[in-house]
């Protein structure tokens, strides 16, 4: 989808600053957002695409407003609301009781967690078709445009490129963040002049980025 | 799910934090103390000391270099590194020629098993925005020039492979020994916003 995480390329964020003795967690919340957050995932009986999803679709002021773990912290909110494991605004309800308000907490509601086949742990998967592309060969990131979820971002649409390497195949993050099916698939590394991708007048580097099959048409 | 963009409603997340945690603690579905063991395991177990040690090998043992380099998952498993976000690691070398550094535009994708959980910088969305587009300007910024002939290759981590700067062994540290040169080599090296230096 077209949203706040499709950051590359994007103006007006500003400079980097490193702190050198920036803790693993700065707050004690960050952690438990953090854990919370990778459980959240089996919880809800959903993976780590739908959680890469939810985090897309947390309205924009959500997904900047408290940072990395500020997001986490949403979207598995999000997931467990979504999978009925918690009712909607079970976590508002019981936030406010515990900061000195009194309010009514609602009913727990039926669990809705997805049904889909999974083909094992992970995303590696193995398939027996032979690659559609090999190293050396011109290709093109297609004008896909998703509201869903999809791991193409968007500054390489449309771009040629030329395959650097075929990663090992994996499963569709496009399909399986929707509970559709795995759909594996082949992996390119795939590299683009700057020029290709931000004009003639760009700083000169190459950019490599992994891309699916099916994101790519030969060139 | 708070939609409002209200400041003066909104709950701090440390409080929302702990609602969460509450409303699941009581349903039984987590464990105050397996979620302490799994924050342990990153801010004590899982860090750049890792990937540290990974470098320090390949400077020192050629054998261990040419692997790490043609199977970087098996290379680095041999050292017992390996776990969540760590399904397929790829190591790119660096030289006098090509200089690489990785971002995730999409999120905030990052080896754990070698580096542990990402720093604030790599997952600001500055960093995430500007790395693929304005390289060599950013690093510039976060104090690594780099010679104009130097390549620079920028990986965007968008699919499960995960990536590895092999940063050059410094000049003046041949009689260093691996545990010596391990304490040498940083985060950012291994990320590629910084180069290793001799102290």
């Amino acid at each position: 989808m077209d949203g706040i995480h499709d950051m590359g390329g994007m103006h007006g964020w500003g400079t980097v600053a490193i702190d050198p003795d920036e803790p693993v967690f700065r707050e004690r919340w960050h952690g438990r957002a953090f854990a919370m957050g990778a459980m959240s995932m089996g919880l809800s009986g959903t993976n780590l695409d739908a959680f890469r999803h939810g985090l897309e679709r947390l309205h924009p002021y959500e997904y900047l407003v408290d940072g990395y773990y500020g997001r986490w912290l949403a979207c598995a909110e999000t997931l467990l609301v979504d999978s009925g494991v918690l009712a909607p605004g079970a976590v508002e309800a019981r936030a406010r009781n515990l900061t000195g308000e009194s309010v009514t907490e609602p009913d727990d509601v039926e669990e809705n967690k997805p049904s889909y086949e999974r083909g094992g742990a992970g995303s590696l998967r193995e398939i027996h078709d032979e690659p559609a592309f090999s190293p050396g060969d011109g290709v093109r990131a297609r004008n896909l445009r998703t509201e869903g979820h999809t791991r193409m971002p968007g500054y390489v649409r449309g771009r040629a490129g030329t395959v650097c390497a075929v990663r090992p195949s994996a499963l569709l993050p496009d399909t399986n963040a929707h509970f559709e099916g795995e759909n594996p698939q082949h992996v390119y590394t795939v590299e683009f002049d700057s020029a290709e991708l931000w004009g003639p007048d760009a700083e000169a580097a190459t950019l490599r980025i992994d891309l699916f099959e099916s994101y790519l048409e030969a060139n | 799910m708070a939609d409002s963009t209200n400041t003066a409603e909104r709950l701090s997340p440390a409080v929302r934090a702990e609602a969460l945690e509450s409303l699941l603690a009581e349903r039984g579905l987590v464990k105050s103390e397996v979620l302490d063991g799994f924050i342990n395991r990153f801010v004590h177990d899982v860090g750049p000391m890792n990937g540290a040690k990974v470098v320090a090998k390949a400077w020192t043992d050629a054998e261990y270099r040419a692997q790490l380099l043609a199977d970087g998952t098996g290379a680095i498993g041999q050292l017992g590194f390996a776990g969540p976000q760590g399904e397929h690691i790829v190591v790119v070398e660096n030289s006098d020629d090509v200089h690489n550094v990785v971002v995730c535009t999409l999120c905030s994708c990052y080896p754990w098993p070698v580096l542990g959980l990402p720093p604030e910088w790599y997952k600001d969305p500055a960093y995430r925005s500007r790395m693929v587009r304005e390289p060599r300007t950013l690093l510039s910024e976060m104090g690594l020039d780099l010679d104009d002939d130097v390549e620079v290759r920028v990986w965007d981590s968008s699919a499960e492979n995960r990536y590895l700067v092999l940063p050059q062994r410094p000049e003046g540290t041949e009689d260093l020994s691996e545990e010596e040169l391990a304490s040498l080599v940083t985060r950012d090296a291994m990320v590629g916003v910084a180069k290793v230096g001799s102290d």
